[in-house]
């Protein structure tokens, strides 16, 4: 006779639960805008989203541009990607197709701890070895650079591709894999015209969190890109972050100044990226879902 | 009789074949004839190694890594299991048709064609007209010819099988392997690809296993009864069921086990 109302029960909280992290990412956007929407009483939207010079200290006029830091981020991004998802890819599809069980069993775990290592000793590698070997390698004076980033932003990235990616990949049912051998075909044409395709859904997803982690992390890209707000013109030039520029300077800013606010403003950027990079990419993956 | 002049020219023969995976031995020394352009059923009890004898015919085993195999199995006079032949070559001529259809994720134009194109080689008009003629051999093409763009998979069940069947003829198989192709099927879409099937064997050798014995007498053309990784019986199937030698195959076929 109770039945009902631990039914009841249980659904109310499950919904409280489900609710609040909705209601978690809503006040955290808020309080983003709220802030961040007052940087615009004294500055043009399109002077801060366009204006590539960053300098709100300055002693006579201070500027708020975040361009160039925009494009840091999306350069490290998009060059940690260029490297992760091949290899997060590959990785994934060795370890769950080809890969015999008792080499998956010790090799993924691995791959996960890769994700546990705290950001700073990754960027403490990127400072001692990673720069100077970038240095040498191209011949040039300071391997603090946006390539440093995106190489240290790939192997950060990389175990969360590979894990979401290998689990997409495992759940493709068996009978896909054996209709195409029935037909002829061998691994390698099974993995990339069935497995694959008939994954693609969570590989986008893979690839999504992956991209995620990249653009919000901040430590590292703090300590191995060289920190320098010009406009970059390769990924040979020292860079700063939108995350390392918040990192950076909320912790010195005068409280309720004009600088204050703008980097609430830079947080909601950052925000709005990853939620198009989200919409985007929960858009492509509805289209390949079967 | 002509029957026995056909198993002189057998399109397959099986000798002796044993399989295992691991410890436990599911194949004990099967040998058959499997003459062209005919139906030859599989009935048994579940476990009695059909549908492993099945997979056998076209190396689906060689994706276990515990299975091991021995014995031969000549098609057309040349053993499969030898290391000289090819495995893809095999498949493409021993088609199979899964007991739960198993279209791909993609249209359906693109599931009839997949075989030829991982073949390489057809394209353009020619691959359309593939297309068509599987369709239209797995008697789908009325149903779907306006729709090839959609998924497969946005298919009935009965449609999906057929589609299933078009896809493994459009490669020109000499053998279709079929495993439970209607027990996961209506009693319509099953009576269809019973239709079908008689079709077919015009110009396909079909090797069928069935729990449906009903099923067996009205497609196929020999019937083997298997027990324990053996074959028990195997003759013409109105003499099987009409006049079964064995214990084993009359109490199967009167339905005392199963």
């Amino acid at each position: 006779m109770n039945r009902n109302r631990t039914d009841r029960l249980f659904s109310y909280l499950f919904l409280g639960a489900g609710m609040l992290s909705v209601l978690i990412l809503l006040g955290i956007f808020l309080m983003l805008l709220i802030n961040g929407i007052r940087t615009f009483a004294e500055i043009n939207p399109l002077e801060f989203l366009f204006g590539s010079t960053w300098n709100p200290s300055a002693y006579e006029k201070a500027s708020y541009g975040i361009g160039s830091m925009l494009v840091s981020t999306l350069m490290v991004t998009l060059g940690a990607m260029i490297i992760a998802v091949p290899l997060g890819i590959g990785s994934a599809a060795y370890l769950s197709e080809i890969a015999p069980a008792r080499v998956r069993e010790i090799l993924k775990p691995i791959l996960e701890m890769l994700a546990g290592i705290p950001s700073v000793v990754i960027g403490f590698l990127g400072i001692v070895l990673l720069g100077p070997a970038i240095a040498s390698t191209f011949g040039l004076n300071n391997g603090l650079n946006a390539l440093n980033g995106s190489i240290l932003l790939a192997v950060m990235a990389l175990p969360t591709i590979v894990s979401v990616a290998e689990d997409a990949i495992r759940a493709v049912p068996n009978s896909f894999k054996e209709a195409s051998y029935a037909l002829g075909a061998n691994r390698w044409i099974t993995l990339t015209r069935v497995t694959l395709p008939a994954s693609f859904s969570g590989i986008i997803a893979a690839m999504v969190l992956g991209m995620g982690r990249a653009i919000g992390e901040t430590m590292t890209v703090l300590m191995v890109t060289g920190n320098n707000l010009s406009m970059p013109n390769s990924y040979f030039d020292s860079i700063r972050t939108l995350t390392a520029t918040i990192a950076i300077e909320l912790g010195e800013v005068a409280y309720g100044t004009t600088h204050y606010f703008s980097l609430f403003a830079v947080g909601a950027v950052l925000f709005t990226i990853s939620l198009l990079v989200n919409i985007v990419a929960e858009w492509v993956a509805s289209k390949f879902r079967y | 009789m002509s029957m026995s002049e056909n198993l002189d020219a057998a399109k397959l023969k099986v000798r002796d074949l044993r399989l295992s995976f691991g410890d436990k031995e599911v194949l004990k020394g099967i040998s058959m004839d499997i003459p062209e352009k005919e139906i030859v059923a599989l009935i048994g009890p579940s476990g009695c190694g059909k549908s492993t004898l099945l997979r056998a015919i076209n190396r689906m085993h060689d994706l276990v890594p515990i299975a091991r195999v021995s014995g031969e199995i000549f098609l057309d006079g040349k053993n499969i299991y030898d290391k000289e032949l090819d495995v893809v070559d095999i498949r493409r001529r021993i088609g199979m048709v899964f007991q739960k259809p198993n279209p791909f994720p993609k249209s359906i134009a693109e599931n009839v064609a997949y075989g030829l194109k991982i073949a390489g080689g057809t394209s353009g008009k020619n691959l359309q007209d593939v297309i068509k003629t599987s369709l239209e051999g797995a008697a789908l093409w009325d149903e779907v010819k306006d729709s090839l763009d959609k998924s497969g998979l946005a298919l009935s069940g009965g449609q999906q099988q057929r589609l299933c069947i078009a896809r493994a003829i459009a490669v020109k198989p000499e053998i279709i392997l079929m495993d439970e192709p209607t027990s996961a099927l209506d009693p319509i879409s099953a009576n269809k690809v019973e239709k079908l099937m008689l079709e077919l064997k015009k110009d396909y050798t079909i090797i069928v296993v069935t729990h449906n014995m009903q099923q067996a007498q009205r497609v196929a053309d020999r019937t083997a009864f298997m027990y324990l990784g053996e074959v028990i019986e195997y003759r013409p199937t109105r003499e099987l069921f009409e006049s079964p030698i064995h214990d084993l195959t009359k109490n199967y076929i009167s339905g005392d086990f199963g």
